[in-house]
């Protein structure tokens, strides 16, 4: 090894001390098979990824124009004059607002009563099992139960009504609502980790100062595990956006999001519309409209919004900081913190 | 004075909990009601078919048509179903997705825990949680546009597509098609959960083992991985639930037709189009207002809610075991 070498190599004592490499050798055949499995498990688990983004990416900047995301949709064969997509855009956002205004006060007060009373238990006990069968319903499910329900004659005001009497069940209403069934298990489950994280001195504290449990639960234990909720929420609303089901069947596929009666926003609320799920769904060779540039300028949104979602998560969760787990350094990957989507 | 405060206040926390506590109830009567106006809206088409509705016979394709048009097959009611290519279909995207799935996620996992340089481990984190949140639509719009065409135009002989174009047209759209795609989808969580309990072994126990002069992959396999079973278990669960829930993909790349693959074809059957209970639901959506197709579609439905109960039950169960010996997933 030469002068030159050793000089341009840092000094030994700048680098944390780095594991050995692993020495094969003198593995037995069928062992050293394992560990080139998974050495190509593992790059190829990221190559895949990379795969996706890039080529979503590439895709994604050929065919998206800004005009695209000022556009309304139009109906037409020809893919340069079926316009944007702004009315699924808006639509994603409103059902995402709709399911998580629903979904987050619910699953917060839910996971406290869980976390902090559950008294009767027999209650608390079903009420916890039941929350984990939503969470384990396929969402299509979800979606058919949503539609009946909210097709009954007593809920007609929040959708649209024809001629025969017949309510139809689809507008942003009932898509919202059915949506924050999806995100609900996700918020319970957060906040419920992050009460049982907190540790029993600041409850016994608090109790100290004369404090009721309530006071204590919105005073202090509530503040205190803020990012647990909020992680919990963006997880939730990135499940929303994600779901293609509950949309198509709940929502109604519509190309323009179109209001029901005269009211500013109720209108829209109560009419039937589009989301990005929906739009590259029917926009793919698999909808009825073959538009793949569309459909893939849309996905294209839809992943650098669920990347983004992805980003926020990741930043709550690691508030930390590295030294909250030393030892294996082993912080990724709490499966509670994966989101689901369907 | 003082007195009266303690007592107005605990007054307040009383209500606070009995309203938190009604609010609970409140979802437990939705989601209980749920499961009995599925239940009950899908009776009739149970009880007409009897328990042969789970069993094979005729077409499904054309039993739903008939549904949806109001026009009985000849020689039976309206709500004659047959769902055994839909429960077939099932059975192979779910069952082949997950048996791949557990051996890839397995090596990844110990890939993650184990021989992954600190830089990868880095990249491999956030690169899961990214495939875990890819909507399901796009993981759709690739298959059924890039690997579907790719299939059918390198994969597909002339050959293999006359042989059995007689019963059904192949398209590219096929059961390898969407168990692989299927397969990618689940894999995420099953990395995470199985990773999370091998992060959580015990180093004494490596340890020794290690200095018992046993080598590293040894060591995972006899050591690391026997203790995360109960885990590696309760990830399969999950994942089986998710796989069978999947609909959207899975009418995008299963060809668009009931049709069950007949696992005699030899490798054709790859090649064959499928269609899971849970996507013919959601391609039959439609058709909800007409109250055969109506009952039929429930009932699939039905099948599918009692099933994932029944998952989220043995997962829970599996979870308990792998609590009482410290490991967590």
């Amino acid at each position: 090894m030469s002068t030159a070498e050793l000089a341009s190599r840092p000094p030994s004592g700048t680098t944390i001390a780095r594991a050995p490499r692993e020495r094969t050798a003198s593995w037995p055949l069928v062992d050293r098979i394992g560990y080139l499995l998974c050495w190509a498990v593992g790059v190829g688990l990221c190559l895949i990824a990379l795969g996706i983004v890039l080529y979503m990416a590439v895709k994604g900047i050929a065919y998206l124009r800004p005009s695209l995301l000022v556009q309304h949709p139009a109906a037409s064969v020809k893919q340069s004059e079926s316009g944007g997509f702004l009315d699924p855009i808006v639509g994603t956002l409103i059902v995402a607002a709709i399911g998580i205004a629903i979904a987050a006060p619910v699953g917060v007060a839910i996971a406290a009563w869980l976390s902090e009373y559950r008294r009767p238990a027999w209650l608390a006990r079903a009420v916890e099992s039941a929350i984990e069968m939503i969470a384990g319903v396929p969402s299509v499910v979800l979606a058919i139960f949503g539609l009946l329900i909210f097709s009954q004659r007593f809920l007609g005001f929040l959708s649209e009504t024809d001629a025969g009497g017949a309510v139809s069940g689809k507008s942003f209403f009932a898509a919202g609502a059915v949506m924050s069934l999806l995100a609900l298990p996700l918020i319970v489950g957060s906040t419920r980790e992050g009460l049982a994280q907190l540790p029993d001195r600041l409850r016994e504290a608090s109790y100290a100062l004369g404090r009721t449990r309530a006071t204590t639960m919105r005073r202090v234990l509530l503040p205190a595990i803020r990012p647990e909720i909020a992680s919990g929420t963006v997880l939730g609303m990135g499940r929303i956006i994600g779901d293609t089901a509950i949309i198509t069947i709940v929502l109604g596929l519509t190309l323009t999001n179109e209001g029901i009666g005269h009211a500013p926003l109720i209108s829209t609320l109560r009419g039937s519309g589009s989301t990005l799920t929906s739009y590259i769904y029917t926009n793919s060779p698999a909808g009825e409209g073959s538009a793949p540039q569309k459909a893939y300028a849309a996905a294209f949104v839809l992943l650098l919004i669920v990347l983004a979602l992805n980003a926020i998560v990741t930043r709550l969760t690691n508030r930390g900081g590295p030294t909250e787990d030393s030892g294996r350094a082993f912080r990724l990957l709490r499966f509670e913190w994966i989101p689901w989507t369907r | 004075m003082t007195r009266t405060r303690q007592w107005a206040t605990g007054r307040t926390d009383q209500r606070v909990e009995l309203s938190l506590g009604a609010l609970a109830a409140v979802a437990l009567v939705l989601i209980g009601a749920m499961l009995l106006t599925v239940l009950i809206k899908a009776w009739p088409s149970f009880s007409h078919n009897g328990l042969s509705w789970f069993g094979p016979g005729g077409d499904v394709e054309t039993q739903l048509r008939a549904m949806a048009e109001l026009k009985p097959l000849p020689g039976h009611s309206i709500l004659y179903f047959r769902a055994w290519p839909l429960i077939w279909g099932t059975i192979l995207t779910t069952g082949s997705a997950v048996l791949i799935a557990l051996v890839v996620s397995t090596l990844a996992a110990v890939f993650l825990t184990e021989f992954a340089p600190p830089a990868i481990r880095r990249i491999l984190d956030p690169v899961i949680r990214l495939l875990a949140g890819v909507p399901s639509v796009i993981y759709g719009l690739i298959g059924i546009l890039v690997i579907a065409p790719y299939i059918d135009e390198h994969w597909v002989s002339t050959a293999r597509r006359a042989s059995v174009s007689h019963v059904v047209q192949i398209s590219g759209a096929d059961v390898m098609t969407a168990s692989l795609v299927l397969t990618m989808m689940i894999l995420p969580i099953m990395v995470a959960i199985t990773a999370g309990a091998l992060a959580s072994v015990p180093a004494s126990w490596r340890e020794g083992s290690l200095a018992l002069g046993v080598n590293r992959w040894r060591t995972i396999w006899r050591v690391s991985l026997r203790t995360a079973r109960p885990a590696i278990v309760a990830a399969t669960i999950l994942a089986t639930a998710r796989a069978l829930g999947e609909a959207v993909m899975l009418a995008m790349l299963g060809g668009g037709r009931s049709f069950a693959p007949n696992l005699l074809d030899g490798v054709t059957a790859l090649f064959e189009p499928v269609r899971p209970l849970a996507a013919t639901i959601f391609q039959n959506s439609e058709g909800l207002t007409i109250a055969p197709l109506a009952h039929t579609v429930y009932a699939i439905g039905a099948v599918l809610l009692v099933s994932a109960a029944m998952l989220s039950l043995a997962g829970w169960a599996a979870k308990e075991q792998f609590k009482r010996f410290g490991v967590r997933g």
